[in-house]
């Protein structure tokens, strides 16, 4: 039933947007992911860690959530009941990774949340402009990496 | 207060990733594989995400100022640079390697794998990195 699929993918995005109008309304910050993380492990800044922190854990403490509720609600690609996939790859393909991602929003500042999400709602330039330039290179990337390096599948 | 605000923020946008599938790396590189059998899930999440937090957004800055904090933080840079577009360009590659950004990444912590804790410590020195480099 794929428009199952759509449809949690819907559920989930009104999430996400919920929690990005709750920390605006609240705090008055933006939700980006890499901004609030990666602030809070490289600087410590006095005085604004905690909700740093708690943020963090209501992130990883969702989907066990799901979890919990018995994974009905996951929506893993071929996996009934999965709400947590596996890594596309082994652990040298995911260092690499990790380092351009983690490289990349920093110099960019910021990722598919701060950007994606948060920056276009806002309207603004630099973030829509980010936004493609990511998803650009993403696409390009999976394309080399399954169509001219792996040969199709 | 603000640590509460935050965790019930950080709650949300898990189970957002959770309920639409973004913890799974497939779904996120069957929709960057255009050529391939595409997967339009994240289409869906990030149309959802964005439609409310545009509508929201502007209910939001109705008011003067947040309710537990002095006043919005909102970024003040403008331009488009290098800094932004190189960044945003290897981020793109990084993302697509792997299938995780930053949220999905974090958020997938309670199915920790080696290759998942791999990725987290690198992500983490590549902030250092960035942060030494714009010093």
């Amino acid at each position: 039933m794929d428009w199952m699929v759509s449809l949690q993918g819907l559920v989930g995005g009104v999430l996400i947007g919920l929690s990005a109008v709750w920390l605006m309304g609240t705090m008055g910050r933006i939700a980006g992911i890499s901004g609030i993380v990666g602030n809070l492990i490289t600087q410590r800044p006095k005085g604004d860690s905690a909700w740093r922190v708690t943020f963090v854990l209501g992130l990883i403490s969702g989907p066990l959530l799901i979890m919990a509720l018995g994974g009905g609600l996951g929506n893993v690609a071929n996996t009934t009941g999965a709400v947590i996939g596996e890594p596309a790859g082994g652990v040298s393909l995911m260092l690499l990774a990790g380092l351009l991602v983690g490289l990349g929003t920093g110099l960019g500042s910021g990722c598919t949340s701060g950007h994606g999400v948060c920056g276009i709602s806002r309207l603004s330039t630099r973030s829509i402009v980010a936004t493609v330039m990511f998803l650009i290179t993403a696409i390009v990337t999976v394309y080399v990496v399954r169509h001219v390096i792996g040969g199709g599948a | 207060m603000k640590m509460v605000m935050g965790y019930i923020a950080g709650l949300l946008f898990g189970l957002g990733l959770a309920v639409s599938g973004m913890t799974d790396p497939a779904r996120v590189i069957g929709f960057l594989d255009i050529s391939g059998a595409w997967d339009p899930t994240l289409m869906f999440v990030l149309g959802g995400a964005v439609v409310t937090s545009f509508i929201g957004y502007r209910l939001v800055f109705k008011r003067a100022g947040p309710l537990f904090g002095e006043r919005f933080q909102l970024p003040t840079k403008q331009d488009v640079d290098a800094k932004l577009l190189g960044g945003a360009a290897l981020f793109g590659i990084g993302w697509g390697l792997s299938g995780y950004c930053p949220g999905p990444a974090i958020a997938s912590v309670g199915g920790l794998t080696i290759p998942l804790a791999a990725m987290l410590i690198a992500m983490v020195v590549g902030w250092f990195t960035a942060r030494t480099l714009t010093r």
